[in-house]
């Protein structure tokens, strides 16, 4: 199963980084072979509309279950429509803990946006 | 003559000056050739309160409509075009869907020429509203109001600009526009095409930060700036030295004086409180009719 978790740096060992539109970076991670890559978020210095065009990238690379701290409106409509699934980071502080939280199930399932949005409008 | 009045920081007294500014103008003698009555925009559609001070009655009133795309799911092949060019990520593909973001976009119709299927067409969207008309001094007044929730105030003040500066303003015949605070879009568009710039600042850390950013803004537009010291003989000499390091002229200092603040704190405008500053503004536009011509 291929998993996304928002980090902080470029390494399985990283801290998370809660934000999912401006996080820094999304590390992929095999859950069976712990093989991973790390991606730059494209969206991470963006003006404006990081949620839709973060969610774009990550959708673009078709894991199972996106991790992350928050997904704002934006960010949960793009990836809901991509039919990502969205997990909460819980307690996890590196990526590898928050894989291995995934794998064991213990992190909670996002159904709606977790956040108002950071844009100033509603 | 386009004259801006912006700060960078917010509360340093953009509208006190820019009101008063507008009635030293207005309120002398109406039939001067000198100084005809002034054009008023209050352009901090986030925020607009000129309209308290200049007690404008409203006469005519216009929506601020932007075109937002709305896509045909039939038609659309998901090929993504659209959400490449554009440049607010206000239009997503994901798999096979193509969403809008109506908040993230600025109704620049891009997308609609770049689909290829011509499956995009354009709907109109209310943001706010555009309201005009005169004060009591003979003031034409308009004012820009974005409706609560919408975050995008770029394309309210660049349809209130072309909706309320007369095209066919007579030479001599000036404008005001009172900009919102900050140095990001909205006061860019509310600036742009300014012939100068009076950046109205406070003598304090805070003040001098932000306005060196507005500075940076007023040379990047490539507009000649001037600064006003408002709440002068609080804080530190740094404002000073920076306008003399930089070469921007002091055009005026209001001091730090608990009559004004309570003037300004009951709706009056500093020309009310102490009229001796309409003079002190007819100099301040004297002073800036000189830097236009000499950046010129």
């Amino acid at each position: 199963m291929k998993v996304i978790v928002t980090a902080t740096a470029p390494e399985l060992e990283a801290a998370v980084d809660p934000r999912f539109g401006r996080g820094a970076y999304f590390i992929a991670v095999d859950t069976d072979t712990l093989k991973w890559q790390a991606h730059e978020n494209p969206a991470v210095n963006a003006s404006g509309g990081a949620g839709s065009q973060a969610a774009q990238f990550v959708a673009r690379q078709s894991a199972d279950a996106i991790i992350s701290g928050d997904f704002g409106p934006n960010a949960y409509l793009a990836l809901a429509a991509a039919e990502a699934k969205m997990y909460l980071l819980g307690p996890s502080q590196t990526v590898e803990e928050a894989v291995a939280n995934f794998v064991a199930g213990e992190l909670v399932r996002v159904e709606a946006p977790t956040g108002a949005g950071h844009h100033g409008g509603r | 003559m386009r004259i801006a009045v912006a700060s960078g920081k917010g509360g340093t007294g953009k509208t006190t000056v820019a009101t008063s500014l507008a009635l030293s103008l207005a309120q002398g003698n109406p039939h001067s050739r000198a100084f005809p009555a002034p054009v008023f925009l209050d352009c901090d559609v986030e925020g607009p309160n000129a309209h308290l001070f200049l007690a404008p009655q409203f006469d005519r009133q216009q929506d601020v409509v932007i075109l937002i795309p709305r896509v045909d799911a039939a038609k659309c092949t998901a090929c993504g075009k659209c959400a490449e060019v554009c440049e607010y990520h206000a239009i997503a593909v994901l798999g096979k869907k193509t969403l809008v973001f109506p908040q993230l976009c600025h109704g620049c119709g891009s997308c609609t020429l770049v689909c290829p299927e011509g499956a995009i067409s354009e709907e109109p969207h209310v943001i706010g509203l555009l309201e005009g008309g005169v004060t009591a001094g003979g003031m034409a007044f308009a004012r820009g109001v974005l409706n609560v929730g919408e975050p995008m105030a770029t394309p309210a003040i660049r349809q209130l600009k072309k909706w309320a500066i007369p095209a066919d303003a007579p030479d001599g015949s000036v404008v005001i526009l009172d900009a919102p605070p900050g140095t990001s879009c909205p006061v860019v568009e509310a600036v742009r095409g300014a012939d100068y710039l009076l950046l109205v600042t406070e003598p304090t850390p805070f003040g001098l930060h932000d306005l060196r950013l507005a500075t940076e803004v007023a040379s990047e537009l490539g507009i000649p700036a001037g600064v006003v010291i408002n709440r002068d003989g609080i804080g530190d000499a740094g404002v000073d030295e920076f306008c003399v390091a930089a070469g921007l002229p002091v055009l005026m200092r209001i001091p730090f004086d608990r009559a004004i603040a309570e003037g300004i704190a009951r709706g009056r405008t500093l020309i009310e409180v102490r009229p001796e500053y309409r003079a002190r503004f007819r100099a301040v536009l004297a002073e800036i009719g000189k830097g236009t011509r000499r950046s010129r």
